[in-house]
């Protein structure tokens, strides 16, 4: 009677052992596979998403390639018509008078411009002789010397703008006219008006 | 008979710790998956909807080809107005 109570006590607790691990295996295996749908269910939206991302960013490329062809154009155009018309040095002088040590980085299509050395321009030219003087010889303000260098001489622009008013101290004459002497010791006397300080004699305004 | 009882001991001493320490490993890690799976999901349609305004940017094309043409238009005259230097 032993032996056989031995080998069912032995049986049973193999099947024990058995059903703890089925048991073990089915609670782990459950729990992984409900992880599992919700890794699913979020790379599910994940795929949604990154489509639309896909989708929506597809034109963007070459709308943006083209925005930077057409601002690229805008740039080397206005680059050359500042050159072509203010001269290298003037333009490199002007561009670094707006943006101080632009004149360093120097234009893209002016492989020269970066070695170029910016004159001052705010010291070189008055705001308004500059505005004149990019208006051309033909400006009143160069009238006087038409067929002289153009207003933008750097090194002698002070002088330039100086030449165009009127001839006073220009060409520094060994003598100027004196000033007029005033008062009661004046070489000339003038007679003192009486009508100067008295009422008037008819107001203004009335007929 | 002893050595089935050693195999009933190992039964339970090994195999079956064994057994649930690799499950329970298996689902930690697929736990620990989730969270990063819904986060993705949230960066993906956060950066979706900031694409929305990517349509807008045919409007900016125009303009910026109506802006460096009125340009182009401005700098035309200037380059007959100014002399050359």
């Amino acid at each position: 009677m032993a032996p056989v109570f031995a080998f069912a006590a032995a049986g049973a607790v193999t099947i024990l052992a058995a059903g703890l691990i089925v048991v073990a295996l089915v609670y782990y295996l459950i729990s992984v596979i409900v992880q599992l749908r919700k890794i699913t269910a979020g790379l599910a939206e994940t795929i949604t998403s990154v489509s639309e991302i896909v989708q929506k960013s597809a034109p963007v490329n070459d709308v943006v390639t083209t925005i930077n062809q057409q601002l690229d154009a805008g740039v080397d155009l206005l680059e050359g018509l500042l050159v072509k018309k203010a001269g290298m040095t003037d333009a490199v002088g002007l561009v670094d008078g707006m943006y101080a040590g632009a004149a360093a980085a120097g234009f893209r299509n002016f492989p020269e411009s970066p070695s170029t050395k910016a004159p001052r321009i705010g010291e070189v030219y008055t705001r308004g002789t500059l505005t004149l003087a990019r208006l051309g010889r033909e400006a009143p303000i160069a009238a006087g010397n038409p067929a002289g260098p153009a207003l933008r001489d750097v090194e002698r622009g002070s002088l330039a703008a100086r030449l165009l008013y009127p001839e006073i101290r220009q060409t520094m004459p060994k003598s100027l006219a004196r000033s007029p002497v005033i008062g009661t010791d004046a070489p000339v006397q003038y007679e003192q008006r009486d009508d100067i300080g008295a009422p008037r004699k008819r107001l203004p305004g009335r007929v | 008979m002893i050595l089935w009882w050693i195999g009933d001991l190992v039964l339970l001493a090994v195999v079956l710790p064994v057994v649930v320490y690799l499950l329970r490993g298996v689902l930690d890690a697929a736990k620990s998956i989730v969270p990063s799976v819904q986060e993705i999901a949230g960066a993906a349609a956060a950066g979706s909807k900031d694409l929305d305004a990517a349509a807008l940017l045919l409007t900016t094309q125009d303009q910026v080809t109506q802006t460096v043409a009125g340009v182009a238009n401005y700098g035309g005259s200037l380059d007959v107005i100014l002399d050359d230097a």
